[in-house]
């Protein structure tokens, strides 16, 4: 097979799989976080900024799997 | 449509040097914060003006967020953060500007600054505890941790830069893919959204460091 078509399938494939895990964490922890801010509103400044750093901490894994595919795509060393 | 996104223009050479488009963009970015920060704080007074009570609203809260991350008195660490701070809202707003690029959209300027965070993370941390007690804390909680802590400052400062960068070029990116399929008008709710996108990323910068650095500093205790 083609190389080129190779590394394309594969930065679908790393975005596409790649993007589900943090999907779901990043709903759970927005959902604990609601949940949270209805239980206690005069801490929600506290909590929304614990969970923005952790949602970033979190999206780091998709921006992870985002610069793979970047890589594969325009600075693959196997498909020149 | 752009090219490679791991790629910049270059605009000219200055001897051998090449400049390259966000060279230009920061450096454009720097002169202006320089200007308006000298044309802003040139005649302070007790009894503020508008322009003045503007700028003691944003000192004041920048201040008081370091604060509440921190858990200590924000002023060592304000020049650092709220420059980083108001430098990388200055660079994503330059991003929706026509004919520029947002400079934090190439890999060398998030690199850059996590960079200059690494180093004034340790800076204040020596500052802090000492190089004795700052290196010692490399080896909390056991002396076992000393090479995952090690790690952890190789991959944290890894990952300020790539999230960053992540961030800032995928959105110029969905906006120029957007732009050579579907015309003029179309995405500008997306370059709203990335207005916004790079609002919360400087915060999450900014916040990030801070929390480096209150780590280092021995805040938290």
């Amino acid at each position: 097979m083609d190389p080129k078509l190779i590394s394309i399938i594969g930065a679908v494939l790393a975005v596409a799989v790649g993007s589900i895990a943090p999907a779901l964490a990043e709903g759970r922890s927005v959902a604990a976080a609601m949940d949270a801010i209805a239980r206690q509103p005069e801490a929600a400044g506290t909590i929304s900024r614990t969970l923005f750093v952790g949602l970033a901490m979190i999206e780091t894994m998709a921006i992870y799997c985002l610069v793979i595919a970047l890589l594969l795509l325009f600075a693959n060393p196997y498909a020149r | 449509m752009q090219g490679s996104p791991l790629t910049s223009t270059v605009l000219f050479h200055l001897g051998p040097i090449a400049i390259t488009r966000p060279v230009v963009t920061t450096w454009a970015i720097m002169i202006a914060l320089t200007v308006t920060s000298r044309l802003v704080t040139s005649r302070l007074r007790t009894q503020p003006d508008g322009r003045q009570a503007v700028l003691e609203i944003l000192v004041a809260g920048i201040a008081r967020q370091i604060e509440e991350v921190i858990r200590k008195d924000a002023r060592p660490f304000l020049p650092m953060l709220g420059t980083l701070f108001i430098f990388l809202v200055a660079a994503a707003l330059s991003g929706v500007l026509p004919g520029t690029e947002a400079p934090t959209s190439k890999i060398e300027t998030p690199a850059a600054l996590a960079l200059i965070v690494l180093c004034s993370v340790h800076y204040f941390g020596v500052r802090a505890r000492g190089i004795r007690g700052h290196l010692a804390s490399f080896a909390e909680p056991k002396l076992i941790m000393l090479p995952l802590n090690i790690l952890s400052e190789v991959t944290r400062t890894f990952s300020l830069m790539v999230r960053l960068f992540g961030n800032i070029m995928s959105g110029g990116f969905v906006v120029a893919l957007v732009v050579a399929l579907a015309g003029l008008f179309v995405p500008v709710p997306l370059m709203a959204l990335e207005i916004l996108v790079g609002l919360i990323q400087a915060y999450i910068f900014t916040v990030l460091a801070a929390v480096f650095i209150g780590a280092a500093a021995g805040g938290a205790k």
